[in-house]
């Protein structure tokens, strides 16, 4: 009772990162709220899964290994989370903000009727008086959220409900392993007995990887190269940067024509209108045709050799000096400060 | 046979047209400067709907939304777009619902509309983008649930067939009806209204927005029915009170921190190692990236 749970994601017999990431910080919360960290592995072949989560910091590791639980689909998920919660009673649980976990948390919060927060990126725990009730609660966890398109930060909290339900993006927390050879209990969970014919009426007919089209639109950070990025090879400092801020890569008109990159990611006039909270333009010059696109931008950022490039005129702040230079310094700054 | 389909949609604040006059001086959110409109992924969830309606004869289409009362413009672009008809669940009662809260109260609206095949609706809302009421809503109503849908292939026989986008690629599911499927922003586009139907519902109206007008428009709906809008109290719907609005809300918000972006000027960042790592660690601070 009062654990904190993790419910793992496996593909292919491996446990995903982000579920590594939520049991490293549920080792913390567990140790600052003195009580256990438990782990729950569903799927099928899983003989073996708990040697890759021990070491990860959890006392207790709860399997279900049914051919029924793979590949995923809500509903004997649920039926099993929702069995294993009522028996074991947890304060705090956590999945992943994935696929699976944005369509699993909400279905097992309805059925406990319990609080369930979504795309946490940071978790905490915290005292919380309600005034009117005039009624304390101590070690809340504190769920922190962007809300309101990335515009507002929001501390959501459970004050009543159990478990505390919360779900994070891969990469928001840091992986860090416990001990290589920490051990804890195994507990097999009896899936046959739980399971019923209702919860397997949907079907996975077919899965298969397929690229995902570009879409820079719905991205809250865009990074763009100009024609002044000089070549294709030198946009992988873009991607790079994308990929540690969660953003995606945008170009300007010239990049694009140049064949830096591809049409999709085209920002201004002849492209799409971007709005994101923020813009980093690298080696783009400003021409109104891009600045039409992404003016609107909450900041921007402008990286560019030329001090007089017209780009910096509607530029939050400016970087004057070498992109290919200046990038992997913000990389490395960014790494530096956060986790 | 047709189908009967609920889309269920939402009003929101425009949250990606933000620009800069969107945070008023003392650093709140600038209401007034964000436009309410229809949650994009609604808009794809209408469209798959009204590709049934297309392919399978004598299908309707029904709009649910809850929220306040300017919200029956949802209903009205959904009528213009080729619905048969809504319902606008609106009521003190209602107000501060979290997710969970939310869905009850949706739940138990569907339940007294009681005759459906399907529930579409977009995946998230651009306000909260918590993708949670969905699957709360088929948990609610002990049906099944298939999200981040793509395309729906088919809804016949029992059975619905479609594509869902996840992170790593496509998946292909079969699920019996009735149930609840939520659709992604990479699904097709709504169709624009139509000229015709907005000729048509122009003046479809609520009952509280009627008493505003003149004699004329309350005459209007004598003889043109479909001109009024249901408007759906919590005392139209069977509901445990303590389960809906704040009571019914398992999770609180605690604090709120708006994002301010101070940099008005241009501010001037020498490229060096030291200056580069202030600017990181105040984009960090103000929540912009991190």
């Amino acid at each position: 009772m009062d654990n904190i749970f993790v419910i793992c994601e496996i593909e292919d017999g491996k446990v995903a990162d982000v579920s590594l990431e939520l049991l490293t910080k549920g080792r913390s919360l567990a140790n600052q709220l003195s009580c256990k960290l438990e782990a729950l592995a569903l799927g099928h072949k899983l003989k073996g899964i708990e040697e890759q989560i021990f070491p990860y910091g959890a006392d207790v590791v709860h399997v279900g290994d049914d051919k029924r639980l793979e590949p995923f689909t809500t509903l004997p998920f649920t039926s099993i989370i929702v069995d294993l919660f009522q028996k074991e009673k947890p304060q705090i649980a956590l999945l992943g903000a994935t696929t699976m976990g944005r369509d699993l948390g909400p279905r097992v919060s309805s059925a406990l009727q319990s609080g369930l927060t979504a795309d946490c990126t940071a978790l905490e725990i915290g005292d919380h008086e309600d005034k009117k009730a005039k009624k304390i609660y101590k070690n809340l966890l504190y769920q922190i959220r962007p809300a309101f398109g990335g515009n507002i930060v929001a501390t959501i909290i459970n004050p009543d409900c159990r478990p505390q339900m919360a779900t994070v993006r891969e990469g928001v927390m840091k992986k860090e392993m416990f001990s290589k050879t920490h051990k804890g209990q195994l507990k097999t969970i009896d899936v046959g007995s739980i399971l019923k014919p209702e919860d397997t009426v949907v079907k996975v007919i077919e899965r298969h990887i397929e690229k995902n089209r570009i879409n820079i639109k719905n991205s809250s950070i865009i990074i763009s190269g100009g024609y002044g990025m000089g070549s294709k090879e030198n946009f992988s400092v873009l991607y790079d940067l994308a990929e540690v801020l969660g953003g995606e890569v945008g170009a300007s008109r010239a990049a694009v024509d140049a064949g830096f990159a591809e049409h999709d990611r085209q920002v201004g006039q002849t492209g799409v209108t971007v709005r994101p909270k923020l813009y980093i333009a690298c080696g783009i010059s400003g021409q109104i045709q891009h600045t039409a696109g992404m003016e609107e931008s909450s900041m921007v950022i402008a990286i560019n050799n030329d001090p007089g490039a017209p780009i910096n005129k509607i530029a939050d702040y400016v970087l004057t000096g070498e992109v290919m230079d200046i990038i992997p310094r913000l990389i490395k700054s960014y790494k530096k400060n956060t986790k | 046979m047709g189908l009967k389909i609920i889309v269920l949609a939402k009003q929101v604040p425009d949250t990606r047209n933000v620009g800069k006059d969107a945070m008023k001086a003392d650093g709140t959110v600038n209401r007034a400067a964000l436009a309410a409109i229809f949650n994009p992924e609604d808009l794809n969830a209408l469209e798959q709907a009204l590709r049934l309606k297309d392919k399978y004869s004598g299908t309707t289409v029904t709009l649910l939304t809850m929220g306040p009362g300017r919200a029956a413009d949802v209903i009205r672009e959904g009528l213009f777009r080729g619905a048969n008809d809504g319902i606008l669940l609106t009521d003190r009662a209602f107000a501060g619902s979290d997710t969970l809260a939310t869905s009850y109260a949706i739940s138990c609206a569907i339940r007294k509309i009681s005759k459906f095949d399907l529930i579409i609706a977009g995946r998230q809302a651009i306000d909260g983008d918590t993708a949670q009421v969905g699957p709360q809503v088929a948990e609610k109503l002990g049906i099944p649930q298939v999200t981040y849908g793509e395309v729906i292939y088919s809804a016949e026989k029992g059975k619905i067939s479609l594509k869902r986008r996840l992170e790593r690629g496509v998946e292909t599911v079969e699920c019996p009806m009735p149930a609840v499927v939520t659709i992604n922003s990479s699904a097709a586009s709504c169709r624009p209204r139509n000229a015709k139907l907005v000729q048509k519902y122009k003046h479809a109206q609520t009952v509280t927005e009627r008493q505003n007008q003149s004699e004329d428009y309350i005459d209007l709906t004598n003889d043109r029915p479909y001109l009024n809008i249901p408007e759906w109290s919590v005392n139209d719907i069977e509901s445990d009170l303590r389960m809906l609005g704040l009571s019914g809300s398992p999770t609180k918000v605690k604090q709120i921190e708006n994002v301010v972006f101070q940099a008005k000027e241009s501010r001037h960042v020498q490229a060096n190692d030291q200056e580069i790592e202030e600017l990181v660690k105040e984009l960090i601070a103000n929540h912009t990236i991190g």
